[in-house]
């Protein structure tokens, strides 16, 4: 298949989307599974080649979750071909589908499901085209490592069969796909494909492409939000070896040269020319729950589920909170772009190709169809860091420098400084009990700014902040339900006969946000997850038995039972003196992954440190494809959450963002990492792909809050569970 | 001209003599492997061994690495033949995005060349200076104990004859 039928397949793919709006057609169009729905020809997602080699396409990029090798443990399972024998090509403008943003671990949901049907689909087409071949019914054929067999042993390739399959056409409905029971590649222990190059020095990352003739940039940013150059001093930074260009659009100000470290040197000295205005004040960091609680909202009632409350109950409440967190990925944002006549093309970490394009091509004022972006796997990606803003300033400089490839990368300061946080939350619970310590009314309001304000237009870029002309800035939107993102997982999963649930969005933002690993999930499964035990103490619980008396939910069930009995819970049981343990659940979004844990703690009467001992987990990601990736990305979920949960908030105050190195915005180092988290996954064959990565962020948090309330008898309602904090609490 | 030993072998570079060495590794000798993570000291992405010491290649100029044997990630094997650490990575899947990892088995490296069998407080005390941010932790301590145990990890024999031995500072 070549460049423009491929396209064209695309390009249906949007007409399709069209037409299945239109009122009435929906009706008659059955809704094709996974991604299929917006993307449902099948040379979008698969090319068979005369030799028998598959390529598979997919929206979807590695980000470090391991997807690739999932994706393919699909396609080799449903088409039976040998792994080696697949290409997966990842996110490109040009050549993969428009999967919009690898996020909300979506990816086995949308790309996964649609690559399993279109996959299952093509081994048919094989199947029929040799049993013509053949001259034997299809019924009496079997497939195997890209051949099909016949009953009385003859074999044709895939490769053979190529004229007579064609896949520029849209999927069936209804595709078998194999019995799970005879999976050999899905669910089955397969190495990743990305690791031997990463821990052998292969070119791996976005930060190791070296294109022919390639120089290097680097950003001098204002020193805070809202800043302006008054003045520019180039006579020093033009001494530098190598320099090629000081590149200058009113505030966004970059050098390019020849070298790195002249780039390097370059971005310093000119930073040190640079005068700049006072900017915008934050405000101080004291005050930020206030202010988020008091600025206005738009108020949404996403729960109202009405009941008489007995006369009789008891009531409890609570306020929780969590400050601005960082992605902080350990290689800051980087990319590179090469301006080649007017055709544009930027290779990037960016989750969003498809988005991104479009909000260079705003940025720029180019035609979307003159930009391509390339999607190559950077640093761990958490959500919506500087990658997209990198690709900006690659386009940017890129534009300045025509037909030379740019690479920028953005230094430590710059990241941490500019990435999007994650929207410091507030919540406030109250819920009363019956005399039978039943919760019979649940009243629930969390504050938030948005957790999205991912490009898609150009004035979401950094870049577009400080150009001389920014673009008319977009008023920033809510995600809705029942995804959500401030009010992500806002609804309690819990059988509770009254309840309301308001989501008050915040539009006014203090410091730039965005999406970050579970969105408002974190902070709402951490309030619930921690009121859950608040309430099981008021009715003299077991924290466990508490949660299963208020869940019907079978899954839900399962998971709690599975991570309680892995702990061996019993309350009973006496630990070690400071030690606590703690239990949480959630259904992450209430409609992906179930995952519970349960932890041990102990607590340093010294220094109030508190270090997670361990942790037992259990996950359903529904029908489970690459299961140490699930154990994988579950385990790192948890450290992950530990070290935002015991450590991390931006730190900030009037004058800027003080959290600019590591120094200032600590993580968790070896020294805090568990001895153990083990992880139990319940495989689900056949059900549909559920997602893991954001799953185990919100119960994370909720049972190290929970576990120190048992140690210390210390309920800390306010994030991060630092020593300083935790000790302060224990002198009272 | 600046002389550096790198993997055994010997580079001319005509650079300017205050590159941090991970600008050199990276941009004029094309090696992938250390990381740009902070250039501050902070993180171990940039980790490489100098004189059989592991050290942030993002805070040493060329100019004081002449006559020192820098040693990097690619110097302990390849995608095809992977060294014992590298094998050990390999086998407990030890990488989320990897980003992290060149770092890391260098450290670790430096480490079992001077203790063959460290205990898990030791593997933890000498890791304390990388950071990770995905989480990989707890199986990039299992890819350091199962090389050690697997045994064999060794200094080239170059290094061990090294008259230049110490700790770069
Ligand atoms: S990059 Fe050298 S220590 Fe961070
Ligand atoms: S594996 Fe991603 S930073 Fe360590």
């Amino acid at each position: 298949m070549n460049q423009i039928s491929r396209r064209a397949a695309l390009t249906g793919a949007a007409a399709v989307i069209v037409a299945l709006r239109l009122p009435g057609a929906a009706a008659q169009e059955v809704k094709l599974p996974g991604a299929l729905s917006h993307t449902p020809m099948l040379n979008g997602w698969l090319k068979l080649e005369a030799n028998g080699h598959v390529t598979v396409y997919t929206g979807k990029g590695e980000l470090g979750q391991g997807i690739r090798t999932a994706l393919l443990q699909i396609a080799s399972e449903q088409l039976d071909i040998p792994m080696a024998q697949i290409t997966l090509i990842g996110p490109d403008t040009k050549l993969t589908p428009n999967e919009g943003y690898t996020s909300g671990s979506l990816s086995m949901k949308d790309s996964g499901t649609a690559i399993l049907n279109a996959s299952a689909e093509l081994r048919a087409m094989l199947v029929q085209a040799a049993s013509a071949k053949l001259a034997v019914s299809a019924g009496s054929l079997a497939t195997e490592a890209g051949f099909v067999v016949a009953a009385d042993g003859r074999r044709v390739g895939y490769g053979d069969l190529v004229s007579a399959i064609d896949l520029d056409r849209k999927a069936a409905s209804g595709t078998v796909l194999k019995d799970p029971a005879t999976h050999r590649v899905m669910g089955k222990p397969v190495h990743r494909v990305d690791i031997p190059a990463k821990v052998t020095g292969g070119a791996a990352y976005v930060q190791d492409m070296r294109l022919p003739g390639m120089v290097h940039a680097r950003m001098i940013r204002p020193p805070h939000y809202g800043a302006t150059l008054l003045s520019l001093d180039t006579a020093a930074t033009e001494t530098v070896p190598g320099l090629i260009r000081i590149v200058r659009d009113g505030s966004f100000l970059a050098v390019i040269a020849k070298g790195e470290w002249q780039a390097v040197q370059a971005m310093r000295l000119l930073a040190e020319g640079a005068k700049w205005s006072a900017g915008t004040p934050l405000p101080a960091q004291a005050d930020i729950f206030k202010i988020i609680r008091g600025l206005a909202s738009n108020d949404t009632v996403i729960l109202d589920k009405k009941a008489d409350l007995p006369a009789n109950s008891r009531s409890l409440s609570a306020s929780y909170r969590r400050p601005y967190g960082m992605h902080g990925a350990i290689g800051p944002s980087c990319a590179v772009g090469l301006m080649d006549g007017d055709q544009l093309t930027v290779w990037t970490h960016t989750q969003g190709v498809y988005p991104d394009r479009a909000a260079i091509a705003d940025l720029l004022k180019m035609p979307p169809a003159n930009v391509r972006l390339i999607h190559v796997e950077g640093s761990g990606c958490y959500g919506h860091n500087g990658a997209d803003d990198a690709a900006a300033d690659a386009a940017m400089l890129a534009r300045a420098l025509p037909g030379k490839p740019v690479r920028v990368q953005w230094m430590r300061d710059q990241e941490n400084t500019w990435e999007p946080f994650t929207p410091a939350m507030v919540t406030e619970v109250s819920a009363a009990l019956d005399a039978n310590g039943k919760i019979v009314d649940w009243q629930y309001g969390v504050w938030s700014n948005t957790h999205s304000n991912r490009p898609g237009n150009g004035a979401r870029l950094l870049a577009s902040w400080h150009i001389a002309e920014p673009l008319k800035p977009q008023p920033p939107t809510a995600i809705p339900q029942p995804e959500g993102g401030g009010d992500r997982n806002g609804i309690p999963l819990y059988d509770i006969p009254r309840a309301k649930v308001t989501s008050h969005f915040v539009p006014e933002e203090k410091l730039r946000v965005s999406a970050m690993r579970g969105l408002g999930a974190y902070t709402n499964v951490f309030t619930i997850e921690s009121f859950m035990d608040e309430l099981a103490q008021a009715a003299g619980a077991d924290p466990v038995a508490f949660r299963l008396a208020h869940l019907s939910d079978p899954r839900a069930r399962d998971v709690i039972n599975l991570a309680a009995d892995k702990f061996g819970w019993n309350t009973q049981a006496s630990l070690p003196q400071g030690h606590g343990r703690g239990f949480a659940f959630a259904r992450y979004k209430n409609l992906a992954a179930y995952l519970a844990i349960a932890l041990e703690i102990s607590v340093s009467p010294e220094t109030g440190e508190v270090r997670l001992i361990r942790a037992e987990v259990a996950i359903d990601s529904g029908q489970a494809v690459a299961i140490d990736g699930i154990v994988n990305q579950t385990q790192g979920g948890v450290i992950q959450s530990a070290s935002w949960t015991l450590f991390e908030q931006v730190m900030f105050e009037p004058a800027g963002i003080t959290s600019r190195d590591w120094r200032g915005y600590p993580i968790l180092r070896f020294n805090a990492v568990p001895e153990q988290v083990n992880v139990h996954v319940i495989d689900r064959p056949g059900a549909p792909f559920l997602g893991t990565g954001e799953a185990a962020a919100g119960p994370t948090a909720a049972a190290l809050a929970n576990a120190l309330a048992h140690a210390t008898k210390l309920r800390l309602r306010e994030l991060p569970l630092t020593a300083a904090r935790v000790k302060a609490a224990m002198q009272g | 001209m600046i002389a550096l030993t790198i993997n055994g072998a010997e580079h001319k570079l005509d650079i300017d003599p205050n590159t941090p060495l991970l600008y050199a590794l990276r941009d004029d000798l094309e090696l992938n492997a250390a990381k740009f993570g902070c250039g501050l000291g902070q993180c171990g992405a940039c980790t490489v061994i100098v004189d059989n010491a592991a050290v942030y290649s993002c805070l040493l100029p060329v100019s004081a690495l002449e006559n020192r044997k820098i040693r990097t990630l690619e110097s302990l094997g390849t995608i095809d033949r992977p060294g014992a650490l590298q094998q050990a990575f390999i086998d407990e899947q030890a990488a989320q995005c990897g980003y992290c990892i060149a770092g890391m088995i260098m450290r670790a490296q430096a480490l079992l060349e001077t203790n063959a069998s460290p205990s898990d407080a030791e593997i933890r005390a000498h890791m304390q200076t990388n950071l990770c941010r995905c989480g990989t932790h707890l199986r990039i301590i299992a890819a350091v104990k199962r090389a050690a145990a697997m045994g064999g990890i060794t200094r080239p024999r170059a290094e061990l004859a090294s008259p230049t031995q110490g700790v770069v500072r």
